[in-house]
């Protein structure tokens, strides 16, 4: 009963005066104390309901517990026994549509949830910052190769599950950098990126090796690999591709994809005087779109020098894809929210460098298919913003590159690879697939999830390859 | 990994550099490209392979230095590494015996222009190739190109090599004078748009290798896309060729233009800063 009666634990913030002027964490993590204290709240429920919220089944009471007991580096290890990367997830999972919104607190009290998210965080953090992060056993090595394409949370996650169970994994990834998204689209102030590269050097101890600069499918084709000794393939190669809006103008100067954006800012660092990638940093910036990407951009924007950082987005404020976390951030960040409103056409000076927007109001009507209420344009409610800078995040389709390279893997319409609900198997035995180039552009969290499942159906396929 | 294997300059802004790149040596085809990165801190830039040695697996790039990446690049030496490599890139040109191929290359065009008159020769096209500069010393690779041309006109701005005039000039006496039946140009986007106008007149069929900006090479970002028949492309994955006929050269022209004045500045805190060492 008592337990019940505590309030749930708020996340210290950087200040946003303070914040925009850095790349710093928004986010500054529990105490080890308030750690404790929420994870007091934690009833330990019979039937753990959260747990069926997370993609990956964490056993939620059992970590928590842990906290309670002061048990941190256990409460850790509780965690890596479902997730490779709870250090990632604690910070970017939607944690209040996952786990949290199962709560017992949140279904039957009709409380805050307990902050299974920042207790997450609190573990992994712990375990890392002192120095307590072990390295998994690995069984003996049983000589199979097997190759993964793509360095995101999928790759990542498999290659980890491979790699401990004896196999002798490589990883391939197009970029120079590993890590996927989380490295080239995820910001340093909600993600940094020595919590990734932690991770990787862990997999590197581990036996698995890397390597950059190499497109599967272009420097070597899976034909190739496969005389070179690979038995089996993952591909992870993620929903990189980014959707435009087919509207006049799009192809100004100053008019970018998130993608783009956020890759110079991210990957090649441009904001930085000592890299030769350039970048504007424009006064006026709006961004398209309501989703992850759009608020990540916009925050970039912002912390780019940004006068007015705008975002666009066509439906309402309750129906942004976006974590709640994150529109309330850039919130207090002062990017000014324009909901029901829907670029229709951009104009450039004399240059070819976009000056403004012409945009138009939109009102909700009936559901469309995804259940949210389907925007309906004004008729002449147009009107103008001035802008330097555009950045288009409307969207992501499918990398193209796995499936083009490919002719006999099979596709849906919408070019994501189709695999076996249960094994993640393709049309092409030997070849496993998950994360977003499954399912389009979805979390950090399924992605690993389908790595892991993924690693334990193709460890069952080559045992049985190897011992009939 | 990337080790330079051999280095030599055309002329005062135009090297070639030989690379150790075995894989990409094994599965280039005319018309690829590759991305080069130069330092942890160097900008990803995009460069055409103009041939490659499978057996020894290198690839060779020209390059001309107009700016700071492609002058960290020129500045590498022998035995040097180069930080990041990867590729190929693009779709392959697509090569056939279309019977009369008339190939025009200007400035450092003619670098990616070289795979493309060696492909077409060898599949057995009459192949008329016209190369062009500002001026003498920026005629590169005329020898080169010469073995696999069936004729070879060299232009200058100046007159100071071949016969005066622009690539242009070239283009109509050819035309005029005989059937061609395709048209490859690569060179300046002024030039190509210009070259483009000429065989249009003609009805002769035209690719153009563009060289818009890039990032990542492998369609993520989109800072490569341009209008093709009134449709937004990808450069790096639908192209770099295209029907020349269909390209919107003025919005490439604009579009090239987008970091123009960064570009400068870095390109003289750069040569500033080496003048201080
Ligand atoms: C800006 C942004 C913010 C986001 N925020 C969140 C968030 O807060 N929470 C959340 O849960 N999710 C978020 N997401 C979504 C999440 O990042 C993705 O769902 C997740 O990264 C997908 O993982 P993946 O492993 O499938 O692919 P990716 O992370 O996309 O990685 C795929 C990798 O494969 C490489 N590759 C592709 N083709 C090849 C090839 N042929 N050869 C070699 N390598 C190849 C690519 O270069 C890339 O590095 C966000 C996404 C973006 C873009
Ligand atoms: C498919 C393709 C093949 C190419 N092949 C060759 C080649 O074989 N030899 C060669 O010398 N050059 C080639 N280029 C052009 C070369 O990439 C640019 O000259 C180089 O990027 C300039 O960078 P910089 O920093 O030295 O110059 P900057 O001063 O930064 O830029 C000078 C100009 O180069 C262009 N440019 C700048 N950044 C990029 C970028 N990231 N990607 C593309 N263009 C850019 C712009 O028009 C810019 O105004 C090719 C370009 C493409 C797209
Ligand atoms: S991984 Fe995500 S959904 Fe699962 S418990 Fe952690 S925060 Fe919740
Ligand atoms: S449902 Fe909530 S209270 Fe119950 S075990 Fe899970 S986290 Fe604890
Ligand atoms: S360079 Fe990024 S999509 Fe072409
Ligand atoms: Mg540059």
């Amino acid at each position: 009963k008592d337990r019940t009666a505590l309030v749930r634990v708020h996340m210290g913030e950087v200040d946003p005066k303070e914040r925009i002027l850095s790349n710093i964490e928004v986010n500054k993590g529990l105490t080890q104390e308030e750690a404790v204290n929420e994870a007091r709240r934690c009833l330990d429920c019979p039937d753990p309901t959260c747990i069926t919220g997370c993609p990956v089944e964490i056993n939620i009471p059992k970590f928590v517990k842990r906290i309670e007991q002061g048990e941190f580096v256990e409460a850790a290890k509780v965690l890596k026994q479902t997730s490779t990367l709870p250090a990632v997830c604690g910070r970017v999972c939607p944690q209040e549509k996952q786990c949290e919104a199962k709560c017992f607190y949140k279904l039957k009290l009709k409380k805050d949830p307990v902050a299974i998210g920042y207790l997450e965080r609190f573990a992994a953090d712990y375990e890392r910052e002192s120095n307590q992060m072990s390295v998994p056993d690995i069984a003996a090595n049983n000589g199979i190769k097997v190759a993964v394409i793509g360095s995101g949370p999928a790759g990542l996650t498999f290659a980890g599950d491979m790699a401990k169970q004896g196999y002798d994994v490589t990883v391939f990834e197009a970029l120079h950098e590993i890590g996927g998204v989380l490295k080239y689209g995820i910001p340093e102030f909600r993600l940094p990126n020595n919590i990734v590269d932690v991770e990787i050097d862990i997999l590197s101890k581990m036996g698995v090796k890397f390597e950059n600069n190499f497109i599967v499918g272009r420097t070597a084709t899976i034909e190739d690999l496969k005389e070179e000794g690979f038995e089996a393939f993952f591909t992870g190669s993620g929903a990189g591709l980014p959707r435009f809006m087919n509207i006049p103008g799009e192809n100004y100067i100053g008019v970018l994809s998130s993608n783009e954006y956020l890759t110079r800012i991210n990957l090649m660092h441009a904001a930085s005087p000592e890299t030769d990638t350039p970048i504007v940093s424009g006064k006026n910036v709006a961004v398209i779109g309501g989703g992850n990407t759009a608020m990540d951009s916009v925050r970039t924007a912002k912390r780019l020098g940004a006068e007015r950082a705008m975002i666009i987005y066509r439906r309402s404020l309750e129906e942004m894809p976006a974590r709640v976390e994150e529109i309330k951030h850039a919130q207090e960040e002062g990017i000014e929210f324009m909901t029901l409103t829907n670029p229709v056409e951009y104009f450039a000076d004399s240059t070819g460098r976009v000056n403004k927007v012409r945009v138009q109001k939109m009102e909700l009507g009936e559901p469309d298919a995804s259940g949210r209420r389907r925007p309906i344009p004004v008729e002449g409610s147009e009107y103008e913003i001035e802008v330097d800078t555009v950045v288009v995040s409307v969207g992501v389709s499918p990398n193209p590159l796995i499936p083009s390279s490919l002719p006999q893997l099979e596709t849906t319409r919408w070019g994501t690879i189709v695999v076996d609900e249960e094994k993640l198997q393709s049309s092409i035995p030997e070849m496993f697939a998950g994360g977003d180039i499954v399912r389009g552009g979805a979390t950090v969290i399924l992605a690993m999830g389908d790595g892991r499942n993924a690693a334990a159906a193709m460890h069952n396929y080559l045992q049985e390859k190897h011992n009939s | 990994m990337n080790k330079i294997v051999d280095k030599e300059f055309f002329s005062e802004n135009v090297v070639r550099l030989e690379i150790e790149a075995p894989r990409i040596a094994k599965a280039r085809r005319a018309g690829h490209f590759v991305i080069v990165k130069v330092g942890k801190n160097g900008e990803r830039i995009p460069l055409t392979i103009a041939s490659a040695n499978p057996e020894k697996g290198t690839i060779t790039l020209v390059v001309q230095r107009v700016g700071v990446s492609s002058r960290r690049l020129a500045e590498l030496n022998i035995g040097d590494e180069i930080t990041d490599l990867v590729g190929p890139l693009g779709q392959a040109t697509h090569i056939e015996n279309f019977g009369t191929v008339l190939a025009c290359g200007g400035g450092v065009g003619v670098a990616p222009l070289l795979p493309i008159v060696e492909a077409m020769k060898k599949a057995g096209n009459k192949v008329i190739t016209v190369i062009a500069a500002r001026t003498k010393d920026l005629i590169i690779l005329e020898d080169q190109i010469k073995q696999y041309s069936d004729e070879l006109i060299v232009m200058t701005d100046d007159g100071t090599y071949g016969e005066k005039g622009l690539v242009t000039d070239a283009m109509e006496k050819v035309l005029q004078r005989e059937k061609v039946d395709l048209s490859v140009v690569i060179g300046p986007a002024i030039m190509m748009k210009f070259a483009s106008l000429t065989t249009e007149k003609y009805e002769v069929p035209t690719y153009a290798s563009l060289n818009t900006i890039m990032v990542d090479g492998t369609g993520m970002c989109g800072a490569c896309r341009i209008t093709v028949g009134g449709k937004t492309k990808f450069v790096c994955v639908d192209g770099p060729e295209f029907d020349a006929h269909k390209v919107d050269f003025d919005e490439m022209l604009l579009r090239l233009n987008g970091y123009k004045e960064i570009e400068k500045e870095a390109e003289q805190n750069y040569l500033h800063s080496k003048d201080k060492k």
